[in-house]
């Protein structure tokens, strides 16, 4: 069981639903990175998404492209993101994910890239341009060190592939809200709630939405039907918008806060 | 690397259902593309063996595009390198000056099938981007070309014309604002209008099934040139030489002889101003296996996988990718794959328009440099085929600003 597996079913007993921001690994610079997840646990949140930096990420809009584009130019190295998680020990420290791009995985080999992943705490991979058909190898070495791997589904997906790739998931689903790149939106598919809804009756894996939530309200609507929420672009925006660590931090953890309440009062 | 005697023999019954040539190709990209993905090979492997698509195809390729392209025989250029008799396959002549338009009508008629309403496209030089805003003018479709800043300074005649033809042109400043930037721009474009929108990719790279199906359409190249070289010297070619960016032109002349084992064939890429990272576009001769825009191919990249900048005077060949059934081709061993330098290219360029009065495109010219010193060591009872890509009214502005020139 992994520390994933284990957080959502201490939630579940609990009926209390995920909360998980998405930061970009080294924007403006990986002490920052540090700093926020430090302060994550306490600002409310229960699980954090690693970005990595991309050079050429094509499911992501022009924030988090951006902050890849930061990251990059002050000099961000792959090694920095095994390093700052194991400074990340303790019991305050959550469990945590990281977001990285297939080309950067097959780069340094995939036994090599779950070995370091596993021996710096992350206990699991969302690799946005693995589809199923091709994740058998991966998904397999995932397995035998306990490493979860989160599978997508998109409003795209026709039914019975959701089924198949929910099988294939480990940890949780990723349900990506939008036909779409990632971005803050103002509203989200009509049919968000009825198509989340009809999945869960698919599967027992723990569902979390991402991709456009970018509000407490948003927050809010979708919390009663999912096991958790995934925001991104709204927090990457705000480390982009402050200046300097201790207003990043002082920013991102009000605006978890925000959501955090939003949650826990729609459930 | 496999010692020769273990390397599999390239075949041409490939790729397999999952888009894979021997280890290469396949498809890694988001979960939103993969319905409108396999969407398009259904009704791709339909068009195939639909009579009706392929008359459609072969009429306007015929009386729209004006091919067959001729063969033509380089007779003072031959003498003047003293070696084999130098051929050109002229897709310079093609309505559009490239042959990029072999695949666009292809693909337009597809979007047409597919019931799809809006096409985008990218391109570096700007004959991807031409050729994809003419079909959609000839069939009534909106059109939104995506172009690095960069590639848009320097291939300044071919926005114009794109503009012209009635299609929006998509400044691309992020990366390198050249044509990497370019595909990345599209495909975002694509990841949320997919369900209307049919991305015409330029080359043979991206997901499968593009790198198959791409290919099949610039076929036609090479299946001319073989009946071509069959009636005027009554044999096949000794020997066939292109330029690869993405691969298209390459792909498509070297395919229908993939099994000629007789037929030494050469691709050329980018060598731009030197072998060190950054200053070339040569990801056969100087890069490794990687991921990059949704295929399994040789990629320019860094030791932790971020595509590196890469090199080339000109905009079609600046590109740190490659197509997969290059990579499959050089690991059988069935094509060589050796670089040109932007210098070696530009004195061809000189060389071919006086000697032959054809202005190329800077492209081509890669492909002809490099094929004149494969010429000069063969005898002159055998013969050379070079692709001659497109031709080169595009880079005349950019050439005289190398130059120095004004007017
Ligand atoms: C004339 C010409 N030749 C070659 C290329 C390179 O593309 P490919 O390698 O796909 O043929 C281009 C691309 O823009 C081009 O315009």
């Amino acid at each position: 069981m992994s520390a994933i597996d284990q957080l959502f079913s201490e939630l579940r007993q609990s009926k209390k639903k995920a909360l998980m921001p998405f930061v970009t690994a080294g924007d403006p610079n990986i002490e920052t990175t540090e700093a926020i997840l430090r302060a994550l646990g306490d600002a409310g949140a229960d699980l954090c998404e690693l970005g990595i930096p991309y050079s050429d990420p094509v499911a992501d809009g022009p924030v988090i492209q951006s902050s890849y584009q930061r990251a990059l130019e002050s000099g961000f190295k792959l090694q920095q993101v095994f390093d700052l998680g194991k400074r990340l020990t303790g019991d305050a420290m959550l469990p945590r994910v990281t977001m990285v791009s297939y080309s950067i995985i097959h780069r340094i080999g995939m036994e090599t890239y779950i070995k370091k992943a596993v021996e710096a705490g992350y206990s699991g991979a969302i690799v946005p341009d693995l589809l199923v058909e091709e994740s058998a190898e991966f998904a397999k070495l995932c397995k035998a060190s306990d490493f979860s791997l989160i599978q997508l589904v998109t409003p795209t997906t026709p039914r019975e592939r959701q089924v198949r790739i929910a099988e294939s998931s480990t940890g949780f689903l990723y349900y990506v809200s939008v036909t779409g790149i990632t971005g803050e939106r103002t509203a989200l598919p009509t049919d968000l709630v009825d198509n989340v809804s009809w999945l869960r009756g698919q599967t027992d894996l723990p569902i979390c939405i991402g991709f456009g939530i970018s509000s407490p309200d948003t927050a809010a609507q979708l919390a009663p039907v999912a096991d958790g929420l995934i925001v991104g672009s709204a927090i990457v925006r705000r480390i982009a918008s402050a200046s300097g660590k201790e207003n990043v931090v002082r920013s991102v953890t009000e605006f978890v806060g925000q959501l955090r309440k939003a949650i826990d009062d729609a459930t | 690397m496999s010692s020769a005697s273990a390397r599999p023999h390239a075949s041409a019954s490939v790729p397999d259902s999952q888009g894979r040539f021997g280890d290469f190709g396949g498809r890694f990209v988001p979960e939103t593309l993969t319905r409108a993905l396999d969407q398009l090979a259904d009704e791709y492997d339909r068009a195939k063996k639909d009579p009706e698509f392929q008359r459609e195809l072969a009429g306007l390729l015929k009386t729209f595009v004006g091919r067959p392209s001729p063969l033509y025989h380089a007779k003072r250029l031959s003498n003047s390198v003293g070696g084999a008799q130098i051929w050109l396959k002229r897709e310079d002549l093609n309505h559009t000056g490239a042959h990029k338009i072999n695949n666009t009508l292809g693909q337009a008629l597809l979007t047409l099938r597919m019931g799809k309403t809006r096409v985008i496209a990218e391109t570096g030089a700007g004959q991807h981007g031409v050729a994809s805003a003419t079909a959609c003018a000839h069939f009534g479709l909106p059109c939104t070309v995506y172009m690095g800043s960069e590639d848009i300074r320097r291939q300044k005649p071919n926005v114009f014309s794109m503009k012209l033809l009635g299609a929006e042109i998509c400044a691309v400043e992020s990366g390198s604002k050249t044509l990497r930037d370019a595909v990345n721009e599209a495909m975002r474009d694509w990841m949320s209008s997919v369900e209307n929108t049919h991305y015409i990719i330029g080359s043979v790279i991206g997901p499968h099934p593009f790198p198959m199906m791409v290919r099949d359409f610039q076929a036609i190249i090479g299946r001319e040139t073989r009946e071509q070289c069959r009636d005027t010297f009554d044999r096949l070619p000794d020997c066939i030489v292109a330029c690869v960016g993405g691969g298209s032109n390459a792909a498509g002349m070297f395919y229908p002889f993939v099994e000629d084992d007789g037929v030494r064939m050469v691709g050329v890429e980018a060598g731009g101003r030197g072998n060190a990272p950054g200053d070339h576009a040569s990801p056969l001769s100087f890069g490794d296996p990687g991921v990059l825009h949704g295929s399994y191919s040789y990629v320019m990249q860094d030791e932790d996988g971020q595509t590196c900048d890469v090199h080339s005077m000109s905009a079609g060949l600046d590109y740190p990718g490659v197509g997969p059934e290059h990579s499959y081709w050089m690991a059988t061993g069935r094509v060589d794959y050796i670089d040109c330098g932007d210098d070696a290219a530009m004195q061809a360029f000189d060389q071919l328009a006086r000697t032959e009065g054809i202005i190329a495109a800077l492209e081509s010219s890669h492909a002809v440099a490099k094929a004149m010193t494969i010429a000069a060591e063969m005898k002159p009872d055998q013969h050379l085929v070079v692709c001659l890509s497109g031709r080169g009214d595009k880079d005349a502005m950019e050439i005289a600003r190398l130059r120095g020139v004004t007017f």
